[in-house]
């Protein structure tokens, strides 16, 4: 007598479960992008994809090409490291169509967020208290601000 | 900031693992405690417990389908849940899921129920009438043979599938406890005893969960309750439960011995945030209360009348304490910073997908199911016509 | 001196091309960027970091980060005396809006910057389950938001807690170092808005880079570093209280 031959429904329940990886491995090969691990455990695609976002901020060396005067004369003050989107904020569409016209932003505000006297900032960086400093005037009636050297009357 | 005391990284003041996650180790825990119930009979050859083989299954197969669910809802993007089983990274615990559950289910437990019921799935599939006669008869896939052979090679069949089922059922639990005790990132989680611990809770509740629906639905149906098979249940829930609360001390006494840089913040919080979920609910109630029941029945003769209602009591003080201690570890393990400086609140929502209503619907979903599962495939001998006791060991 | 027009005339269609050429760059199809040529990482520059919170402003419009969560943002720490193990530490609103001036005290204050610290060997990247997340061939980690499951196991295993699940997409996200800006020669928009220099790009694999300079005369920490996480933010100065 066949070991086999009362064992029928269990190769039954073999089939229905090797049908099942059969048909799981031939769906995957369909599915999975294509893609996939070019790189790594990752979809290859990703990384040019996520490159392609949109730039918001230009850069300062796209201002520098056209924006030469402004270069010269924050170059030899106080804020010649201080990129022009720093205080510009994003200006990627006006490098893209310089008819664009951003606006200046307000000294009144832009000014005191780095130079309001804390006590928790660097103590040899130049801070002051705003109201007794200036009396409320505006920050640019005294400084200007590409070369912020105090000059009375520097306000353009 | 309301809900923050102390200093949060700005990132972690919601908690991103909700009640939900709380939800699935304690129903795959449910599953992998039942399964261990019933192999005490089918591998252990513990026969006291035999009545509750059957019911035991059917528990752990409920439980096992409403499993995925809590994880479904949680997901910011379910539909794409099946990338898990396209590309799973391998060195991801959580990518085990798919396939670790797929196994349990269809190769073990499913397997395994059928093997046990094959004989009762032949009769009926001649005996019933109508849409059901259909149903047993695709159950039977078209093979008829009840002969004694046919059922012996079932029974050794089942009983490898079972003792396979055993490290099967360890390991859809025991990685669950792995996803945390893996965090190197949380001194909550990150522990080689998770895993340990997840599961030695597991199998309390499980077992915990399948002499209470063994009591009820002897109860529902008017049948007399098998006291030597529920007072060996009850044995073995008191023995695992000793070990179970070992583990915890230990992990507890270990934590405060080292006091490490988390220790304060931890500390301060299951004193403040977690009082309640963990000292009363886990600890007094849910654990040590439950252990002194049990073991004061081991030293005391009480009467079957009195067993069974300290049973109860244990029963359901357990399965709250297993709870709490799921809440305990998911929840509490958001609700303080990594900087070890501050801790927010988890505000679970009522209504929405991850609330609080869903949740007891998840919960309420598996005795749902178990009730139509124990109508198809009834655990108990007598009730349905034309079926025969389950298949008993070939010697 | 104003720019004439005629100047301007000649220089704008310079500017433009210019820019163009900025734009085109992408990591495959450009021959200008060689993914295997860069290993990216940033130094942060404690007493030059001022708390100004331009960083995070300018990440934000960046990036589109969504209000509440944060790519980047800055800590303030207030540590008195010896009590190394607990300072007050805060981060309103992740200093988007800097922070209030602080009162003279005892003890010293500092502003830590923080954002993802791009590891090499990264938790996060280990227990995606996916592979929705991962570190591309030049050291930045990515978050593939078509792939991403929102499982937020990832947001779990990070110890810097610079993840988060974005509330509309439902997906993982992160800072990714700007990567479609340094992949066109551009710096980070926080490196690019930071007015003291306290925040720098560099790139490891680039023996011209001045970190290797820096590095050699300057005592320099990672967070986190019992952690091993290979983190690549190297923080100049950075104060044993700083979690």
């Amino acid at each position: 007598m066949s070991p086999f031959k009362d064992a029928g429904h269990l190769f039954r329940l073999a089939a229905i479960f090797l049908a099942g990886v059969l048909a799981f491995v031939v769906i995957r090969s369909f599915i999975v992008p294509r893609s996939f691990g070019q790189y790594g455990h990752y979809r290859g695609n990703a990384i040019a994809e996520i490159a392609a976002r949109p730039i918001r901020f230009a850069g300062h060396q796209t201002c520098e090409t056209c924006h030469i005067d402004v270069l010269e004369k924050k170059k030899s003050g106080k804020h010649a490291q201080v990129n022009c989107e720093a205080c510009h904020g994003a200006l990627a569409r006006h490098a893209d169509d310089p008819s664009f016209d951003p606006g200046k932003p307000d000294t009144a505000v832009l000014c005191v967020r780095c130079h309001a006297a804390s006590a928790a900032k660097p103590k040899g960086f130049p801070q002051v208290e705003a109201a007794e400093h200036s009396g409320g005037l505006a920050c640019q009636t005294c400084h200007q601000p590409h070369n912020p050297v105090f000059n009375a009357g520097a306000a353009q | 900031m309301p809900g923050v005391e102390g200093f949060m990284y700005p990132n972690e003041v919601a908690l991103n693992w909700s009640v939900l996650i709380v939800l699935y180790p304690y129903i795959t825990g449910l599953v992998a405690g039942a399964f261990i119930l019933a192999s005490l009979e089918r591998v252990f050859r513990v026969e006291a417990v035999k009545p509750t083989y059957r019911l035991a299954l059917l528990t752990a197969l409920a439980f096992l389908l409403v499993a995925p669910l809590p994880l479904q809802l949680h997901l910011g993007h379910p539909e794409r849940s099946y990338e898990m089983y396209l590309t799973p990274h391998r060195s991801s615990a959580m990518a085990m899921f798919g396939f670790v559950y797929l196994w349990y289910l269809m190769a073990v437990l499913v397997v395994e129920i059928w093997l046990d019921y094959r004989a009762d799935i032949v009769l009926m599939s001649q005996s019933a009438s109508g849409w059901k006669r259909w149903m047993y008869r695709a159950m039977t896939l078209g093979s008829s043979n009840v002969s004694p052979r046919a059922l012996a090679i079932d029974e050794r069949v089942g009983w490898v599938v079972t003792l396979v089922g055993i490290p099967s059922a360890f390991l859809l639990h025991g990685y669950v406890g792995f996803i945390f005790g893996s965090i190197k990132a949380n001194p909550w989680w990150s522990s080689p005893m998770m895993p340990v611990v997840f599961l030695f809770s597991a199998m309390v509740s499980g077992i915990a969960a399948v002499m209470l629906l063994y009591m009820l639905t002897a109860r529902l149906r008017r049948q007399p309750i098998d006291m030597r098979c529920v007072d060996t249940v009850a044995r073995y829930l008191l023995y695992i439960f000793i070990i179970d609360f070992s583990l915890e001390m230990l992990d507890l006494v270990h934590r405060i011995y080292e006091a490490d840089e988390s220790f304060r913040s931890l500390d301060f919080m299951v004193h403040s945030k977690l009082y309640f979920s963990q000292i009363v609910l886990q600890i007094l109630v849910g654990t040590l209360a439950p252990i002194l029941m049990l073991a004061l029945i081991q030293v005391t003769k009480f009467s079957a009348m009195a067993r069974k209602r300290l049973y109860v009591v244990s029963g359901c003080l357990t399965l709250i304490g297993i709870l709490a201690m799921r809440w305990n570890v998911v929840i509490g393990g958001q609700l303080f910073s990594k900087s070890f400086l501050g801790y927010t609140t988890y505000k679970m929502a009522l209504v929405s997908r991850e609330g609080l209503l869903v949740s007891i619907a998840l919960m309420i979903l598996p005795l749902a199911i178990l009730g139509v599962l124990v109508k198809v495939l009834p655990p108990w001998p007598d009730k349905h016509q034309g079926s025969i006791p389950a298949a008993t060991p070939a010697h | 001196m104003k720019i004439t027009r005629r100047q301007l005339l000649i220089l704008l269609p310079a500017a433009a091309a210019a820019w163009e050429s900025v734009l085109a760059g992408t990591p495959e199809t450009s021959p200008n960027y060689k993914m295997t040529d860069h290993w990216w990482g940033m130094l942060i520059d404690i007493p030059k970091c001022i708390g100004c919170g331009n960083c995070v402003r300018a990440c934000q419009a960046e990036n589109d980060v969504p209000d509440g969560f944060f790519r980047t943002w800055v800590e303030r720490y207030h540590v008195t005396d010896w009590k190394l193990a607990n300072p007050d530490v805060i981060s309103p609103d992740g200093a988007k809006e800097g922070f209030p001036a602080a009162t003279q005290d005892e003890g010293k204050y500092f502003f830590v910057p923080k954002l993802c610290n791009q590891c090499a060997d990264s938790p996060c990247v280990q227990v995606c389950p996916v592979g929705a997340t991962f570190v591309t061939p030049d050291g930045v980690v990515l978050v593939d938001a078509t792939y991403c499951l929102g499982c937020a196991y990832c947001v779990q295993a990070c110890p810097y807690g610079c993840r988060y699940i974005h509330p509309q997409k439902r997906v993982a996200d992160k800072c990714t170092l700007c990567y479609h800006r340094i992949t066109k020669g551009l710096t980070t928009a926080c490196c690019e808005a930071c007015p003291t220099g306290a925040r720098q790009l560099v790139d490891l694999k680039n023996p011209k880079d001045p970190i290797h300079e820096f590095l050699k005369t300057h005592s320099v920490q990672v967070l986190k570093p019992q952690l091993a996480t290979g983190a690549k933010v190297f923080y100049n100065e950075l104060d044993g209280s700083v979690r």
